[in-house]
Protein backbone atom coordinates (compact mmCIF):
# COMPACT_ATOMS: atom_id res chain seq x y z
CA UNK A 1 0.00 0.00 0.00
CA UNK A 2 1.28 3.64 -0.51
CA UNK A 3 -1.46 5.89 -1.03
CA UNK A 4 -5.29 4.92 -1.18
CA UNK A 5 -5.19 7.92 -3.99
CA UNK A 6 -7.40 6.12 -5.87
CA UNK A 7 -10.52 5.66 -3.56
CA UNK A 8 -10.05 9.50 -2.72
CA UNK A 9 -11.67 10.10 -6.60
CA UNK A 10 -12.25 6.82 -7.56
CA UNK A 11 -15.49 6.26 -10.44
CA UNK A 12 -17.26 4.15 -8.72
CA UNK A 13 -17.76 6.80 -6.01
CA UNK A 14 -18.23 9.95 -8.82
CA UNK A 15 -20.69 7.51 -10.27
CA UNK A 16 -22.71 6.20 -7.51
CA UNK A 17 -22.49 8.81 -5.13
CA UNK A 18 -26.08 10.04 -5.91
CA UNK A 19 -26.76 6.68 -4.39
CA UNK A 20 -24.84 6.80 -1.45
CA UNK A 21 -25.83 9.69 -0.16
CA UNK A 22 -27.88 8.21 2.61
CA UNK A 23 -27.45 10.08 5.25
CA UNK A 24 -28.41 10.54 8.88
CA UNK A 25 -29.38 6.94 9.63
CA UNK A 26 -27.66 3.60 9.80
CA UNK A 27 -26.67 0.97 7.08
CA UNK A 28 -29.39 -1.47 7.57
CA UNK A 29 -31.93 1.49 6.74
CA UNK A 30 -30.40 2.75 4.09
CA UNK A 31 -28.93 2.02 0.58
CA UNK A 32 -25.05 1.95 1.62
CA UNK A 33 -23.53 -1.00 -0.19
CA UNK A 34 -19.50 -2.34 0.10
CA UNK A 35 -18.90 -1.94 -3.47
CA UNK A 36 -15.13 -1.14 -2.96
CA UNK A 37 -13.51 -4.48 -1.29
CA UNK A 38 -10.15 -3.87 -0.03
CA UNK A 39 -8.42 -6.46 1.04
CA UNK A 40 -4.56 -5.22 2.69
CA UNK A 41 -3.49 -9.52 2.51
CA UNK A 42 -0.32 -8.58 4.39
CA UNK A 43 1.45 -5.45 6.21
CA UNK A 44 4.70 -7.08 5.26
CA UNK A 45 6.74 -5.04 2.41
CA UNK A 46 10.30 -5.16 0.93
CA UNK A 47 10.26 -2.15 0.45
CA UNK A 48 10.39 0.78 3.31
CA UNK A 49 8.60 3.87 1.98
CA UNK A 50 8.56 7.11 3.98
CA UNK A 51 5.09 8.01 3.02
CA UNK A 52 3.70 4.69 3.06
CA UNK A 53 -0.37 5.06 4.64
CA UNK A 54 0.08 1.91 6.54
CA UNK A 55 -0.10 2.39 10.86
CA UNK A 56 3.48 2.18 12.05
CA UNK A 57 2.70 -0.23 14.39
CA UNK A 58 1.90 -2.60 11.45
CA UNK A 59 4.28 -5.27 13.14
CA UNK A 60 1.81 -6.25 15.48
CA UNK A 61 -0.31 -7.60 12.44
CA UNK A 62 2.21 -9.67 10.25
CA UNK A 63 2.13 -12.86 12.58
CA UNK A 64 -1.43 -13.31 12.45
CA UNK A 65 -2.59 -12.99 8.83
CA UNK A 66 -6.04 -14.70 7.64
CA UNK A 67 -5.61 -18.28 5.59
CA UNK A 68 -6.20 -18.29 2.04
CA UNK A 69 -9.78 -20.06 2.76
CA UNK A 70 -10.49 -17.07 5.28
CA UNK A 71 -10.27 -14.31 2.63
CA UNK A 72 -12.08 -16.75 -0.12
CA UNK A 73 -14.95 -16.70 2.51
CA UNK A 74 -14.34 -12.86 2.83
CA UNK A 75 -14.77 -12.38 -0.73
CA UNK A 76 -18.14 -14.41 -1.44
CA UNK A 77 -19.84 -12.86 1.90
CA UNK A 78 -18.88 -9.37 0.54
CA UNK A 79 -19.80 -10.28 -3.10
CA UNK A 80 -23.63 -11.17 -1.71
CA UNK A 81 -22.86 -7.74 -0.24
CA UNK A 82 -22.71 -6.11 -3.28
CA UNK A 83 -18.94 -5.40 -3.76
CA UNK A 84 -17.58 -5.66 -7.43
CA UNK A 85 -14.41 -3.88 -7.05
CA UNK A 86 -11.68 -5.71 -5.36
CA UNK A 87 -8.24 -4.33 -4.80
CA UNK A 88 -5.57 -6.81 -3.50
CA UNK A 89 -2.99 -4.81 -1.50
CA UNK A 90 -0.56 -4.59 1.12
CA UNK A 91 2.17 -4.03 2.15
CA UNK A 92 3.08 -6.11 -0.57
CA UNK A 93 1.12 -8.79 -1.49
CA UNK A 94 3.21 -10.46 -3.72
CA UNK A 95 4.59 -11.92 -0.49
CA UNK A 96 1.91 -14.18 0.41
CA UNK A 97 2.11 -17.38 -2.40
CA UNK A 98 -1.79 -17.37 -2.84
CA UNK A 99 -2.84 -14.77 -4.45
CA UNK A 100 -3.08 -16.86 -7.58
CA UNK A 101 -5.91 -18.45 -5.79
CA UNK A 102 -7.22 -15.09 -4.55
CA UNK A 103 -7.60 -14.28 -8.30
CA UNK A 104 -9.06 -17.44 -9.62
CA UNK A 105 -12.35 -16.92 -6.68
CA UNK A 106 -12.53 -13.14 -7.85
CA UNK A 107 -12.61 -14.04 -11.04
CA UNK A 108 -15.30 -16.38 -10.32
CA UNK A 109 -17.59 -14.83 -8.15
CA UNK A 110 -17.48 -11.65 -11.24
CA UNK A 111 -15.17 -9.03 -9.15
CA UNK A 112 -13.23 -7.04 -11.21
CA UNK A 113 -9.83 -7.19 -9.42
CA UNK A 114 -6.61 -4.81 -8.97
CA UNK A 115 -3.43 -6.13 -7.85
CA UNK A 116 -2.11 -3.13 -6.04
CA UNK A 117 1.59 -3.86 -5.95
CA UNK A 118 5.59 -2.08 -5.66
CA UNK A 119 6.21 -4.95 -8.46
CA UNK A 120 8.56 -6.47 -6.22
CA UNK A 121 8.06 -10.19 -6.23
CA UNK A 122 6.77 -9.85 -9.45
CA UNK A 123 7.76 -13.09 -11.87
CA UNK A 124 6.64 -13.98 -15.49
CA UNK A 125 5.25 -17.26 -14.26
CA UNK A 126 3.10 -15.14 -11.79
CA UNK A 127 1.79 -12.79 -14.13
CA UNK A 128 1.22 -15.28 -16.32
CA UNK A 129 -0.81 -17.73 -13.76
CA UNK A 130 -2.53 -13.93 -13.02
CA UNK A 131 -3.41 -13.52 -16.54
CA UNK A 132 -4.93 -17.31 -16.98
CA UNK A 133 -6.79 -16.81 -12.95
CA UNK A 134 -8.60 -13.30 -14.58
CA UNK A 135 -7.00 -10.91 -12.98
CA UNK A 136 -8.32 -8.05 -14.49
CA UNK A 137 -5.38 -5.23 -13.57
CA UNK A 138 -2.18 -4.60 -11.75
CA UNK A 139 -1.27 -0.93 -10.33
CA UNK A 140 1.83 -0.53 -10.16
CA UNK A 141 3.53 2.29 -8.14
CA UNK A 142 6.35 4.55 -9.27
CA UNK A 143 8.39 7.33 -7.25
CA UNK A 144 10.82 8.76 -9.51
CA UNK A 145 12.38 9.56 -12.97
CA UNK A 146 15.93 9.10 -11.10
CA UNK A 147 16.93 5.99 -9.61
CA UNK A 148 18.14 8.38 -6.56
CA UNK A 149 15.16 9.71 -5.61
CA UNK A 150 13.01 6.06 -6.22
CA UNK A 151 15.88 4.46 -3.85
CA UNK A 152 15.87 6.87 -1.39
CA UNK A 153 12.66 7.30 -0.72
CA UNK A 154 11.84 3.45 -0.89
CA UNK A 155 14.99 3.03 0.78
CA UNK A 156 15.76 0.05 -1.31
CA UNK A 157 17.41 -0.52 -4.69
CA UNK A 158 13.83 -1.26 -6.68
CA UNK A 159 13.86 1.28 -9.77
CA UNK A 160 15.59 -0.80 -12.08
CA UNK A 161 12.62 -3.56 -11.31
CA UNK A 162 10.41 -0.84 -11.45
CA UNK A 163 11.06 -0.21 -15.27
CA UNK A 164 11.44 -3.73 -15.71
CA UNK A 165 7.80 -4.56 -14.32
CA UNK A 166 6.07 -1.84 -15.91
CA UNK A 167 7.27 -3.73 -19.39
CA UNK A 168 6.30 -6.86 -17.91
CA UNK A 169 2.51 -5.75 -17.28
CA UNK A 170 1.99 -3.82 -20.94
CA UNK A 171 3.61 -6.91 -22.31
CA UNK A 172 0.68 -8.97 -20.65
CA UNK A 173 -1.82 -7.24 -22.14
CA UNK A 174 -3.09 -5.41 -19.12
CA UNK A 175 -4.13 -2.05 -18.83
CA UNK A 176 -1.19 0.43 -17.15
CA UNK A 177 -2.03 1.86 -14.63
CA UNK A 178 0.78 3.95 -12.23
CA UNK A 179 0.26 5.13 -9.00
CA UNK A 180 2.91 8.18 -7.93
CA UNK A 181 2.64 9.80 -4.79
CA UNK A 182 4.14 13.28 -4.84
CA UNK A 183 6.18 14.32 -2.03
CA UNK A 184 9.12 17.26 -1.51
CA UNK A 185 11.77 14.84 -3.38
CA UNK A 186 9.97 14.12 -6.63
CA UNK A 187 7.18 16.86 -7.15
CA UNK A 188 9.67 18.93 -8.88
CA UNK A 189 9.76 16.49 -11.61
CA UNK A 190 6.24 15.83 -12.77
CA UNK A 191 6.68 17.13 -16.00
CA UNK A 192 9.42 14.44 -16.53
CA UNK A 193 7.12 12.07 -14.50
CA UNK A 194 4.39 12.66 -16.70
CA UNK A 195 6.42 12.13 -20.52
CA UNK A 196 7.80 8.72 -18.37
CA UNK A 197 4.44 7.48 -17.87
CA UNK A 198 3.42 8.27 -21.57
CA UNK A 199 6.49 6.42 -22.87
CA UNK A 200 5.61 3.40 -20.97
CA UNK A 201 2.36 3.20 -22.80
CA UNK A 202 0.42 4.37 -19.44
CA UNK A 203 -3.41 4.47 -19.58
CA UNK A 204 -4.22 5.70 -16.31
CA UNK A 205 -1.76 7.66 -13.93
CA UNK A 206 -2.79 8.36 -10.00
CA UNK A 207 -0.88 11.54 -9.13
CA UNK A 208 -1.42 11.29 -5.40
CA UNK A 209 -0.11 14.37 -3.26
CA UNK A 210 0.85 12.46 0.07
CA UNK A 211 -1.59 12.42 2.64
CA UNK A 212 -0.42 12.73 6.02
CA UNK A 213 -1.25 9.35 7.76
CA UNK A 214 0.51 6.68 8.94
CA UNK A 215 4.43 7.02 7.95
CA UNK A 216 3.47 10.16 6.05
CA UNK A 217 2.22 11.60 9.22
CA UNK A 218 5.66 10.52 11.13
CA UNK A 219 7.51 12.55 8.55
CA UNK A 220 5.25 15.26 7.41
CA UNK A 221 7.81 17.97 8.43
CA UNK A 222 10.25 16.05 5.84
CA UNK A 223 7.72 15.10 3.24
CA UNK A 224 5.72 18.43 2.84
CA UNK A 225 6.50 20.35 -0.41
CA UNK A 226 5.56 24.01 -0.79
CA UNK A 227 1.97 25.68 -1.67
CA UNK A 228 4.23 27.20 -4.62
CA UNK A 229 5.23 23.31 -6.14
CA UNK A 230 1.69 22.16 -5.75
CA UNK A 231 0.49 25.00 -7.22
CA UNK A 232 2.99 24.24 -10.36
CA UNK A 233 2.02 20.46 -10.52
CA UNK A 234 -1.23 21.52 -10.71
CA UNK A 235 -0.59 23.80 -14.34
CA UNK A 236 2.08 21.29 -15.00
CA UNK A 237 -0.93 18.48 -14.78
CA UNK A 238 -3.24 20.44 -16.58
CA UNK A 239 -1.14 21.31 -19.46
CA UNK A 240 0.12 18.13 -20.19
CA UNK A 241 -3.52 16.73 -20.62
CA UNK A 242 -4.12 19.49 -22.76
CA UNK A 243 -0.88 19.17 -25.00
CA UNK A 244 -0.74 14.98 -24.96
CA UNK A 245 -2.60 13.19 -27.67
CA UNK A 246 -1.94 9.72 -25.99
CA UNK A 247 -5.36 8.63 -24.30
CA UNK A 248 -3.27 8.93 -20.74
CA UNK A 249 -5.93 9.69 -18.06
CA UNK A 250 -4.39 11.48 -15.41
CA UNK A 251 -5.73 11.44 -12.36
CA UNK A 252 -4.76 14.41 -9.96
CA UNK A 253 -5.49 13.89 -6.29
CA UNK A 254 -5.24 17.42 -4.64
CA UNK A 255 -4.05 17.38 -1.59
CA UNK A 256 -5.98 18.86 1.07
CA UNK A 257 -3.19 20.91 3.40
CA UNK A 258 -3.36 23.31 0.44
CA UNK A 259 -7.49 23.48 0.08
CA UNK A 260 -9.42 25.26 2.48
CA UNK A 261 -12.51 22.66 2.53
CA UNK A 262 -11.48 18.93 3.26
CA UNK A 263 -11.91 16.01 1.48
CA UNK A 264 -15.22 13.87 1.85
CA UNK A 265 -12.95 11.03 3.20
CA UNK A 266 -14.11 7.18 1.70
CA UNK A 267 -16.76 9.32 0.29
CA UNK A 268 -18.51 9.15 3.86
CA UNK A 269 -17.82 6.41 6.38
CA UNK A 270 -19.37 3.44 5.86
CA UNK A 271 -20.88 4.53 2.77
CA UNK A 272 -18.97 2.29 -0.46
CA UNK A 273 -15.57 1.29 0.80
CA UNK A 274 -14.86 -2.09 3.06
CA UNK A 275 -11.45 -2.66 4.15
CA UNK A 276 -10.13 -5.90 5.34
CA UNK A 277 -6.82 -5.89 7.04
CA UNK A 278 -4.14 -8.62 6.90
CA UNK A 279 -5.67 -9.94 10.35
CA UNK A 280 -9.29 -9.65 9.55
CA UNK A 281 -10.33 -6.60 11.31
CA UNK A 282 -12.98 -4.81 9.28
CA UNK A 283 -12.05 -1.33 8.46
CA UNK A 284 -14.29 1.75 6.67
CA UNK A 285 -10.88 3.22 6.33
CA UNK A 286 -7.08 2.52 6.09
CA UNK A 287 -6.46 4.15 9.15
CA UNK A 288 -9.39 3.34 11.40
CA UNK A 289 -7.76 2.35 14.23
CA UNK A 290 -6.34 4.84 15.35
CA UNK A 291 -9.63 6.02 16.61
CA UNK A 292 -10.25 6.09 20.45
CA UNK A 293 -12.90 4.11 22.04
CA UNK A 294 -13.78 1.92 18.97
CA UNK A 295 -13.96 -1.62 18.64
CA UNK A 296 -13.62 -2.29 14.91
CA UNK A 297 -15.38 -6.03 13.91
CA UNK A 298 -13.12 -8.99 12.82
CA UNK A 299 -14.13 -11.33 10.05
CA UNK A 300 -12.65 -14.29 12.18
CA UNK A 301 -15.79 -13.45 14.80
CA UNK A 302 -18.33 -10.98 13.65
CA UNK A 303 -18.42 -12.08 9.57
CA UNK A 304 -18.66 -9.11 7.20
CA UNK A 305 -22.74 -9.17 7.49
CA UNK A 306 -22.38 -7.76 10.81
CA UNK A 307 -19.30 -6.18 10.51
CA UNK A 308 -20.80 -3.64 7.72
CA UNK A 309 -24.57 -3.29 8.76
CA UNK A 310 -24.62 -4.06 12.40
CA UNK A 311 -21.57 -3.49 14.18
CA UNK A 312 -21.52 0.22 16.34
CA UNK A 313 -17.67 0.71 14.43
CA UNK A 314 -19.45 1.30 10.94
CA UNK A 315 -22.59 2.72 12.16
CA UNK A 316 -20.56 5.38 14.48
CA UNK A 317 -20.04 8.27 11.61
CA UNK A 318 -22.49 7.48 9.22
CA UNK A 319 -25.11 10.14 7.95
CA UNK A 320 -24.41 13.21 10.17
CA UNK A 321 -25.65 12.70 13.94
CA UNK A 322 -22.26 12.51 15.66
CA UNK A 323 -21.40 16.28 14.26
CA UNK A 324 -20.60 19.57 16.36
CA UNK A 325 -20.24 22.57 14.95
CA UNK A 326 -19.63 24.52 12.97
CA UNK A 327 -20.09 21.35 10.74
CA UNK A 328 -23.58 20.79 12.34
CA UNK A 329 -25.09 24.13 11.11
CA UNK A 330 -22.39 24.31 8.02
CA UNK A 331 -24.40 24.65 4.52
CA UNK A 332 -21.37 22.47 3.04
CA UNK A 333 -21.93 19.51 5.09
CA UNK A 334 -23.08 17.36 3.07
CA UNK A 335 -20.61 17.90 0.08
CA UNK A 336 -18.14 16.70 2.41
CA UNK A 337 -19.39 15.20 5.73
CA UNK A 338 -16.85 17.09 8.08
CA UNK A 339 -13.91 15.68 6.67
CA UNK A 340 -11.70 13.04 8.03
CA UNK A 341 -12.13 11.73 11.30
CA UNK A 342 -8.65 10.23 11.17
CA UNK A 343 -6.95 13.08 10.46
CA UNK A 344 -9.51 15.69 12.72
CA UNK A 345 -8.19 12.78 15.64
CA UNK A 346 -4.93 13.04 15.58
CA UNK A 347 -4.22 16.85 14.57
CA UNK A 348 -6.76 18.02 17.32
CA UNK A 349 -7.22 14.89 19.63
CA UNK A 350 -11.36 15.21 19.18
CA UNK A 351 -11.93 12.85 16.73
CA UNK A 352 -16.04 14.35 16.22
CA UNK A 353 -14.47 17.89 15.71
CA UNK A 354 -14.02 19.58 11.92
CA UNK A 355 -11.23 18.01 10.07
CA UNK A 356 -8.44 21.01 10.57
CA UNK A 357 -7.90 21.42 6.79
CA UNK A 358 -11.45 23.22 7.22
CA UNK A 359 -10.72 26.97 7.31
CA UNK A 360 -13.71 27.04 9.24
CA UNK A 361 -12.60 24.80 12.04
CA UNK A 362 -11.97 26.41 15.02
CA UNK A 363 -8.29 24.35 14.82
CA UNK A 364 -7.04 25.01 11.15
CA UNK A 365 -4.08 26.85 13.07
CA UNK A 366 -2.82 22.91 13.70
CA UNK A 367 -2.69 23.15 9.53
CA UNK A 368 -1.04 26.13 9.59
CA UNK A 369 1.73 25.12 11.75
CA UNK A 370 1.69 21.98 10.20
CA UNK A 371 2.73 24.29 6.87
CA UNK A 372 5.50 25.85 8.66
CA UNK A 373 7.21 23.08 10.27
CA UNK A 374 7.45 21.59 6.94
CA UNK A 375 9.52 24.64 6.36
CA UNK A 376 11.44 25.03 9.31
CA UNK A 377 14.87 23.75 8.77
CA UNK A 378 15.36 22.36 11.98
CA UNK A 379 12.39 19.92 11.77
CA UNK A 380 12.40 19.59 7.79
CA UNK A 381 15.81 18.45 7.55
CA UNK A 382 15.76 15.85 10.32
CA UNK A 383 16.41 12.09 8.93
CA UNK A 384 13.25 10.47 7.90
CA UNK A 385 11.91 7.31 9.43
CA UNK A 386 11.57 5.07 7.02
CA UNK A 387 9.09 1.69 7.13
CA UNK A 388 11.03 -0.50 8.62
CA UNK A 389 10.20 -3.60 11.10
CA UNK A 390 12.15 -2.47 13.91
CA UNK A 391 10.74 1.12 13.71
CA UNK A 392 7.30 -0.61 13.58
CA UNK A 393 8.55 -2.36 16.55
CA UNK A 394 9.27 -0.01 18.53
CA UNK A 395 5.97 2.14 18.03
CA UNK A 396 3.82 -0.74 18.37
CA UNK A 397 5.31 -0.70 22.07
CA UNK A 398 3.88 2.89 22.41
CA UNK A 399 5.55 5.80 21.02
CA UNK A 400 5.84 8.64 23.61
CA UNK A 401 6.67 11.30 21.21
CA UNK A 402 4.38 10.45 18.48
CA UNK A 403 1.57 9.87 21.17
CA UNK A 404 2.10 13.45 22.41
CA UNK A 405 2.20 15.00 18.85
CA UNK A 406 -0.44 12.89 17.34
CA UNK A 407 -2.63 11.88 20.28
CA UNK A 408 -2.38 8.15 18.72
CA UNK A 409 0.62 5.69 17.00
CA UNK A 410 -0.27 7.04 13.63
CA UNK B 1 -15.43 15.53 -32.21
CA UNK B 2 -17.75 13.27 -32.05
CA UNK B 3 -17.35 10.74 -34.42
CA UNK B 4 -20.77 9.67 -36.34
CA UNK B 5 -21.91 6.41 -35.82
CA UNK B 6 -23.49 4.24 -38.86
CA UNK B 7 -25.51 1.44 -39.50
CA UNK B 8 -22.50 -0.41 -40.65
CA UNK B 9 -20.48 -0.30 -37.67
CA UNK B 10 -19.11 -2.68 -35.32
CA UNK B 11 -18.11 -2.31 -32.24
CA UNK B 12 -17.11 -4.00 -29.02
CA UNK B 13 -16.69 -3.38 -25.63
CA UNK B 14 -13.27 -0.94 -25.05
CA UNK B 15 -10.10 -2.95 -23.95
CA UNK B 16 -10.38 -3.52 -20.02
CA UNK B 17 -13.70 -2.64 -19.94
CA UNK B 18 -16.59 -5.78 -18.79
CA UNK B 19 -19.86 -5.58 -18.99
CA UNK B 20 -22.38 -7.42 -16.49
CA UNK B 21 -25.21 -7.93 -14.79
CA UNK B 22 -24.88 -7.20 -11.19
CA UNK B 23 -27.64 -8.27 -9.36
CA UNK B 24 -26.86 -5.81 -6.22
CA UNK B 25 -27.30 -2.75 -8.28
CA UNK B 26 -30.35 -4.45 -9.94
CA UNK B 27 -28.97 -3.10 -13.10
CA UNK B 28 -26.33 -3.49 -15.81
CA UNK B 29 -22.67 -2.25 -15.33
CA UNK B 30 -19.55 -1.51 -17.45
CA UNK B 31 -16.94 -2.14 -14.92
CA UNK B 32 -12.76 -0.75 -15.83
CA UNK B 33 -9.78 0.33 -13.45
CA UNK B 34 -11.10 1.63 -10.32
CA UNK B 35 -14.69 2.72 -11.58
CA UNK B 36 -17.90 1.33 -12.64
CA UNK B 37 -20.64 3.08 -14.39
CA UNK B 38 -24.78 2.13 -13.96
CA UNK B 39 -26.12 1.66 -16.98
CA UNK B 40 -29.96 2.41 -17.24
CA UNK B 41 -32.65 -0.09 -18.62
CA UNK B 42 -32.61 1.43 -22.10
CA UNK B 43 -28.67 1.84 -22.04
CA UNK B 44 -28.17 -2.03 -20.77
CA UNK B 45 -29.96 -3.10 -23.53
CA UNK B 46 -28.00 -1.57 -26.25
CA UNK B 47 -24.54 -2.02 -24.45
CA UNK B 48 -25.65 -6.14 -24.18
CA UNK B 49 -25.72 -6.27 -27.97
CA UNK B 50 -22.35 -5.20 -28.29
CA UNK B 51 -20.62 -8.48 -29.20
CA UNK B 52 -17.46 -7.54 -31.58
CA UNK B 53 -19.60 -9.25 -34.72
CA UNK B 54 -23.22 -7.08 -34.24
CA UNK B 55 -23.08 -4.45 -36.72
CA UNK B 56 -24.97 -1.22 -35.43
CA UNK B 57 -27.48 -1.94 -37.87
CA UNK B 58 -28.28 -5.23 -36.52
CA UNK B 59 -28.60 -4.16 -33.49
CA UNK B 60 -31.05 -1.52 -34.37
CA UNK B 61 -33.15 -4.19 -35.70
CA UNK B 62 -33.12 -6.36 -32.96
CA UNK B 63 -34.25 -3.73 -30.44
CA UNK B 64 -36.84 -2.45 -32.84
CA UNK B 65 -38.54 -5.86 -32.98
CA UNK B 66 -37.77 -6.92 -29.03
CA UNK B 67 -39.41 -3.22 -28.51
CA UNK B 68 -41.98 -2.40 -30.97
CA UNK B 69 -43.97 0.06 -29.17
CA UNK B 70 -41.03 2.49 -28.54
CA UNK B 71 -41.40 5.39 -30.81
CA UNK B 72 -37.52 6.94 -32.37
CA UNK B 73 -36.03 3.61 -30.69
CA UNK B 74 -33.53 4.03 -33.48
CA UNK B 75 -32.42 7.90 -32.43
CA UNK B 76 -32.25 6.65 -29.07
CA UNK B 77 -29.92 3.68 -29.86
CA UNK B 78 -27.93 5.60 -31.89
CA UNK B 79 -27.27 8.17 -29.36
CA UNK B 80 -26.29 5.29 -27.16
CA UNK B 81 -23.87 4.45 -29.53
CA UNK B 82 -22.30 7.96 -29.41
CA UNK B 83 -22.45 8.10 -25.80
CA UNK B 84 -20.63 5.19 -24.83
CA UNK B 85 -17.96 5.84 -27.53
CA UNK B 86 -17.46 9.28 -26.25
CA UNK B 87 -17.05 8.09 -22.72
CA UNK B 88 -14.76 5.44 -24.45
CA UNK B 89 -16.51 2.27 -23.40
CA UNK B 90 -16.98 0.75 -26.42
CA UNK B 91 -14.29 0.60 -29.33
CA UNK B 92 -14.81 0.55 -33.34
CA UNK B 93 -13.32 -2.59 -35.34
CA UNK B 94 -14.10 -1.91 -38.58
Amino acid sequence: MSQPTSLGESVVQQELSGQAKNNGVSANATQTQPLWLLAEVTYRCPLQCAFCFNPTDFDKHTQNELTTEQWIDALRDARKMGAVQLGISGGEPLLRDDIEDIVVEAKKLGYYSNLITSGVGLTEKRIQAFKDGGLDHIQLSMHDITAEINNFITNTKTFKLKQKVAAMIKGHGYPMVLNVVLHRYNIGHLKEILEMAEALGADYIELANTQYYGWSLVNRDQLMPLKEQVDEAERITKEFREQSDSNMKIFFVVPDYFGDRPKKCMNGWGEVFMIVTANGDVLPCHSARVLPNMEFPNVKADGLEYAWKESPAFNKYRGDDWMKEPCRSCSEKENDLGGCRCQAFLLSGDAESADPVCSLSPNHYLIEQAIEDSQNPALSEKPIIFRTNAKSKEYGEGDKERIERFHAVP
Amino acid sequence: MAEEIKHEDIYDMALHHRFQWEAAQDSYVILFPEGMVKLHGGAGEVVQLVDGKATVGEIVTALKTKFPEVDGIEADIIGMFGMALGKAWIRKLN
